[in-house]
């Protein structure tokens, strides 16, 4: 199980391939698709993501979410019921 | 009645400007004006003015620009090549809708000229000067007490329009001394809230951002017809103008300024000697008084209008007056103030070519 | 090599339950996607500017001035109040925007044209009388908006728009250090040259930026931070290869690091 993984936001992306020099795990690279502004985009292509930030401290439009593993326990905030099955929202102590 | 006292315009200017609540000046030495730059710096800042010599008159403008656009009462003082320096700046601030004062004590020119007094920016000071359409509202005083009540009537305007104002004034009126009196004037009862400007945003409304950069064409041109549905709303309620002796004028001098005073003097020479002159004074040079002077020409027999440049107020002398009847102009250039009885003999002048029949009369 | 299976762009639930949320893009960003190129440092700069003011918690408080340039729209993607200055003018709007509202945090954000060539007064004359500001000077040694145009910071041999056979010092002199000018005026407190091309760059230059907010609560000076920076398009290079000419090129010149550091004393 990786440390941690990155989110692109797919469409924000200019696939300057930044990330992917940044990355020191070579787990990212740029898509064979490309998105709505006609860029190809940056994807995880290895599960070995340590959840560093090198990649989100370099990207100029700001398109990466990045998690790692928590030592911290999330507190449960509140339980919706729906008819189809219960959520629970939890938030973290970065108010996430 | 206020408090009286013998003052030099500007001095008066300056001491206008801190009763008018100026919160902030920004200005650059340049004769025939740094009095109140000087004044400024020795009075104002005890009584909780802020007061910058900048590093030139460019700067000086955009520090007006930064200081209007973070919602205070802010004023520069210059004068002609100084006011030159200042165009883009004031067509920022007219585009980005900034209340401030600007005064232009007028030298001598074109270039740097010399330090007399002289009319010639009325062109640079109705017409634009800087780029792009729009106007400044230009007050012009004729006396050191008009160079007082022009900073508190300049500063109401600003912010009731959010334009730039401009005191058009020159090198005689901010030398010469005379009494002024400082009417009672609280700010805090004529400046208006600012909920625009840039003050830090709260998390209860949107960023404020000042600018007058618009790229998209659409964009650009609702800003343009927004400015000049103001304009023609500031044409409406702001002219203002002074008459003296026109209720039976056959011949109308027209001047502003200092030089109005003196054709003052010389229209009453000329009904010394059985003349009927009048004059029309105009203090606002822009929104310029055309419908009164449209009105006169339906009753004078010719109009002279006196200036010291080479002729700039009377092309709108002549469009409004629009071949009512013949407009003649009388200058003097460099610096030269012309005197009473040049005026009246350039008045008798025009009678001889313009109303040939009266002049027999005379 | 074995073709590399592209990983879901969404956590799995035992992600989710397993992983906190360590970086995401600032909220003082608006969510306007940025319109500079590919690549461009302006879009690193802008983002850490406002992780920092996020991250002090001064967004209500804090007045930044736009130049004009690529970056003339930085009030697009900066959610704070701002003004749009004259051309080289950032440095005398924010003097007075700063003298007439001295708590709030007041910051300028101009190229090299900006600030070194049409603004050199205002900017010399800002950093002479210690304005309590911070400006922030992005030098990627050309004019981006305009086409790739010579610029002060421009380096001697250096190809551009208005040097097409490269920079000789005949004709346009020597490349403007003006980082080091200002840092010779006593006005300046704290004057430091950054970068963002790597990871660790944009971290002090995150520390760098903090500090300099920090220090203008102290009011003792004018904080100066130049962030030498690519111009992908302008340099015709991609992003990556811009990066790298940093390195090579821009920075035996314009080297990274604290130029001048505050004297405690003072």
């Amino acid at each position: 199980m990786a440390k941690g993984k990155v989110l692109f936001d797919i469409e924000s992306c200019k696939g300057c391939e930044l990330c992917i020099k940044a990355c020191p795990q070579g787990s990212i690279t740029l898509s064979q698709d490309i998105n709505k502004q006609g860029y190809h985009y940056a994807v995880l292509i290895k599960d070995n993501c340590t959840g560093c930030t090198n990649c989100a401290l370099v990207c100029p439009e700001a398109v990466i979410r990045v998690y790692r593993e928590t030592k911290k326990k999330k507190v449960p905030l509140a339980t919706i019921s729906n008819i189809s099955q219960d959520i629970t929202v939890t938030i973290d102590d970065r108010g996430r | 009645m206020g408090e009286v006292r013998l003052m030099k315009g500007n001095e008066a200017l300056a001491e206008a400007g801190i009763r008018a609540g100026c919160r902030a000046y920004f200005g650059y030495p340049i004769t025939p004006q740094s009095e109140v730059l000087e004044y400024l710096t020795t009075y104002a800042r005890e009584r909780g003015m802020i007061v910058l010599q900048a590093e030139s008159e460019v700067a000086a403008i955009n520090m007006i620009y930064g200081g209007a656009g973070a919602g205070a009462r802010v004023m520069t003082t210059s004068s002609s090549p100084g006011i030159s320096l200042m165009q883009e700046g004031l067509s920022y601030i007219a585009a980005a809708e900034l209340p401030c004062l600007v005064v232009n004590v007028n030298r001598g020119g074109p270039g740097l000229g010399t330090i007399q007094p002289s009319q010639g920016d009325y062109f640079q000071a109705t017409k634009g000067g800087g780029h792009g359409d729009y106007n400044l509202i230009v007050l012009a005083p004729s006396s050191v007490q008009e160079m007082a009540d022009f900073v508190f009537d300049a500063f109401d305007l600003a912010d009731r329009y959010r334009n730039p104002a401009m005191i058009l004034a020159d090198g005689a009126l901010g030398q010469m001394m005379e009494k002024v009196e400082f009417h009672e004037y609280d700010p805090a009862d004529h400046v208006p809230a600012k909920p625009w400007a840039t003050t830090g945003k709260p998390p209860t409304r949107e960023r404020n951002v000042i600018t007058s950069l618009h790229i998209e064409p659409e964009r650009m041109e609702e800003i343009n017809r927004r400015l000049q549905q103001k304009y023609r709303e500031i044409e409406q309620r702001e002219v203002r103008y002074e008459e003296v002796l026109t209720e039976d004028a056959e011949i109308l001098v027209v001047a502003y300024g200092l030089v109005a005073r003196i054709a003052q003097k010389a229209v009453e020479l000329a009904r010394a000697e059985g003349i009927r002159a009048g004059l029309l004074r105009p203090i606002t040079l822009w929104p310029f008084p055309r419908r009164v002077l449209r009105t006169l020409a339906d009753r004078v027999e010719a109009v002279l209008d006196v200036e010291m440049n080479a002729g700039q107020m009377v092309e709108d002398v002549r469009l409004s007056v629009d071949g009512r009847v013949p407009v003649s102009f009388y200058g003097r250039m460099g610096g030269i103030i012309p005197s009473p009885e040049e005026v009246l003999e350039r008045l008798r002048t025009t009678i001889k070519q313009d109303v040939p029949k009266k002049a027999e009369a005379y | 090599m074995a073709e590399n299976e592209v990983l879901e762009n969404v956590l799995t639930a035992e992600e989710e339950e397993r992983l906190e949320c360590v970086y995401v893009r600032p909220d003082t960003l608006t969510d306007t996607r940025f319109h500079y190129c590919p690549g461009c440092g302006h879009s690193v700069a802008h983002r850490v500017i406002m992780e920092v003011i996020e991250e002090l918690g001064i967004q209500d408080k804090t007045i930044g001035v736009a130049p004009v340039g690529c970056s003339v729209f930085a009030y697009h993607y900066m959610n704070i109040d701002m003004q749009e200055a004259a051309h080289g003018r950032a440095a005398a709007v924010a003097t007075a925007v700063k003298r007439i509202l001295p708590e709030r945090y007041v910051f300028t954000y101009q190229g090299d044209g900006d600030l070194a060539a049409i603004g050199t007064a205002e900017t010399i004359h800002a950093c002479n009388r210690g304005e309590n500001l911070l400006i922030v000077f992005i030098n990627n040694a050309i004019y981006g908006m305009t086409g790739g145009q010579m610029a002060p910071t421009t380096l001697l041999g250096m190809k551009t728009s208005t040097s097409p056979a490269g920079r000789t010092v005949e004709t346009a002199g020597f490349p403007l250090k003006i980082t080091e000018m200002v840092a010779m005026l006593p006005g300046t407190y704290y004057v430091t040259r950054q970068s963002v091309h790597t990871p660790n760059a944009v971290r002090q230059l995150h520390k760098a930026l903090k500090k300099s907010f920090e220090y203008q609560k102290e009011g003792k000076g004018t904080c100066f931070v130049e962030i030498v920076s690519n111009c992908p398009s302008g340099w015709k290079m991609t992003p990556l290869e811009a990066n790298e000419w940093i390195v090579e090129h821009m920075f035996p010149l314009f080297p990274p690091g604290d130029i001048k550091v505050p004297d405690q004393k003072r």
